[in-house]
């Protein structure tokens, strides 16, 4: 299969690989995917309470390149967004800017199921209610 | 300087040799008479020249040059087989036996037949990639017709008990069929010595051209016979119609004679090769060597890197021209279904790589081989979430996945 540039660079140069201390009130974590699916991914952020903008964010993740890709963007699209802003990132965009193929849709919709994930994980531990389930077409 | 990327599938196909070529060159213009024109000396020409590549490939398996029948590979051969047994022994029984890790011209070659009311039994194999002999003992009835067991395996490479199989086999009254278009030129295989009653195999797994292949059918004790499954000129002693393809055949032939000089030092120079590069890499912590490393084809090795995705190591070694143990060309993936038969979790099973060295395979390229999977996996685990969980001490078998 043929990837394209954008995720060639991100697999060779992936951005923000690591990990936040998971303990930290201010740090949410999504962990999306399983094993024998052939993805998992796990996203952080680590949030300034008073602002509620995004710092920092880090992610590791188990799978093809493109999925790899679309973490190491989402976490660049993250940094400096406010909680909200992050909410409205859409798998489609992280499909036209690393122009994924069909196939490899579902890893931007893992992408953004980790995003959304790590927020809640964040709202949970900081007294604010879940967010409500977004129904994807997938 | 390495040819990038460097070859290592040699199990899906093999370079042919330029030996091979130029002793085919001659039959594709100047010689190009059809081996059935007998009134002519381009017919007999022909006609030399296939008696010949009988005589070399009979020499390669410890036949005789008349029980070679040509076909178009090794998928062709199984059929014909099979199916040729199935229905020339249709009064005697309706059963067949064969495994669960086959190549998929034998799976679905039974299925066809399950399908018009032949009973077949599947045998399963154990972590090594083996068949247990007194499952089969224990399958074999009056009624069984042929037992179809691989040699070696196009996955793993390992290699079935043959001998002790078609002795089972024959002490229940069933004819023996091995798929053998891995082994064939690669490990001595005889024959008689092995009690087989047809073999498939393929002239481009052993640096032939493609598209042309063999059964060997047993004349002597028992003589067997398949029903042919094209109809026509009736070539091939009957059993397959169709003007040989002579400037392949000649190949196969010259194949073979090249596989059986050199076999003894080749089987050695290769599988040192294969051990170096298996040792190298199985220094890589959570590393695993699928299938048995004993019995087994001297020039693969199948090894499962654990925590590492399939595709994600795939592109990581782009500069390899390997397989992979997952199909995963799509959102849903496949994973083997040989690795899996042998007990291997899909996540094992998509992270495994198969390794086919060759006659060609230097030194070089397995040292690059080692540097390029060591920094692909290496970089991968840095990156792979389940990585560290492991090292953490995490049961992954534990962790609720939200999949979605
Ligand atoms: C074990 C085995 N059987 C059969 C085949 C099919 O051979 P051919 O390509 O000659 O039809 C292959 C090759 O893919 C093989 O590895």
């Amino acid at each position: 299969m043929a990837y394209s540039e954008k995720v060639i660079d991100h697999y060779s140069n992936p951005r923000n690989v690591g990990t936040l201390d998971k303990s930290k009130t201010e740090v949410g974590t999504g962990l999306v995917g399983a094993p024998e699916c052939g993805d998992v991914m796990r996203l952080q952020i680590e949030v300034d309470p008073e602002t509620h903008i995004i710092q920092d964010a880090k992610f590791k993740t188990f799978g093809c390149g493109s999925a790899i890709a679309s973490s190491s963007l989402a976490t660049e699209w993250l940094k400096g967004k406010t909680v909200d802003q992050a909410l409205e990132i859409d798998n489609m965009d992280i499909v036209e800017e690393l122009s994924l193929p069909p196939v490899k849709i579902h890893c931007s919709v893992l992408a953004e199921d980790a995003i959304r994930a790590a927020i809640n994980d964040y709202r949970i531990k900081n007294g604010l209610a879940p967010l409500e389930e977004k129904a994807h077409l997938h | 300087m390495l040819k990038l990327p460097v070859y290592l599938d040699s199990n899906a196909t093999t370079r042919m040799d330029n030996r091979v070529l130029e002793a085919m060159l001659p039959y594709f213009t100047e010689d190009f008479g059809n081996a059935a024109s007998r009134n002519h000396p381009y017919g007999w020409k022909a006609e030399e020249a296939i008696d010949y590549s009988r005589e070399q490939i009979a020499k390669l398996i410890g036949s005789s040059e008349k029980e070679i029948i040509f076909t178009s590979g090794a998928t062709e051969s199984n059929n014909l087989a099979i199916k040729g047994i199935a229905e020339m022994y249709a009064t005697k029984g309706n059963h067949i036996i064969t495994a669960v890790t086959e190549h998929k011209a034998v799976l679905d070659t039974c299925k066809h037949l399950e399908k018009q009311g032949l009973q077949v039994t599947y045998l399963s194999v154990n972590r090594e990639g083996l068949i247990d002999l007194e499952e089969l003992a224990a399958a074999l009835t009056p009624q069984t017709i042929l037992v179809s067991i691989m040699f070696a395996n196009n996955e793993i490479g390992v290699i079935q008990p043959i001998s002790e199989i078609a002795r089972l086999t024959h002490a229940a009254g069933a004819l023996f069929h091995t798929d053998a278009t891995q082994a064939v030129g690669k490990v001595p295989v005889d024959v008689e010595s092995m009690g087989i009653d047809l073999m498939s195999f393929s002239a481009h797994k052993m640096y032939g051209p493609k598209g042309v292949g063999a059964l060997y059918v047993r004349r002597k004790n028992p003589r067997v016979k398949v029903t042919a499954q094209m109809d026509g000129g009736g070539h091939e002693r009957g059993m397959r119609s169709g003007t040989l393809n002579v400037p392949g055949i000649v190949g196969l032939g010259k194949a073979a004679e090249i596989c059986q000089t050199e076999m003894e030092s080749e089987m050695k120079r290769i599988s040192e090769l294969r051990d170096y590069l298996e040792t190298s890499l199985l220094k890589l912590p959570e590393s695993y060597v699928n299938g048995s490393r004993e019995h087994r084809l001297p020039n693969v090795s199948n090894i499962s890197f654990k925590y590492v995705e399939g595709e994600g190591l795939m592109m990581g070694i782009k500069d390899l021209a390997v397989s992979s143990g997952s199909a995963c060309t799509s959102a849903s993936l496949e994973p083997s279904y040989v690795l899996k038969c042998l007990g291997l979790s899909d996540d094992l099973a998509h992270s495994s790589l198969r390794f086919g060295l060759s006659r060609y395979t230097t030194k070089e390229e397995i040292d690059f081989a080692i540097e390029c999977v060591e920094k692909a996996v290496v970089q991968l685990r840095e990156m792979s979430p389940l990585w560290e969980m492991f090292q953490d001490g995490v049961d992954l078998s534990t962790v609720q996945w939200a999949a979605h």
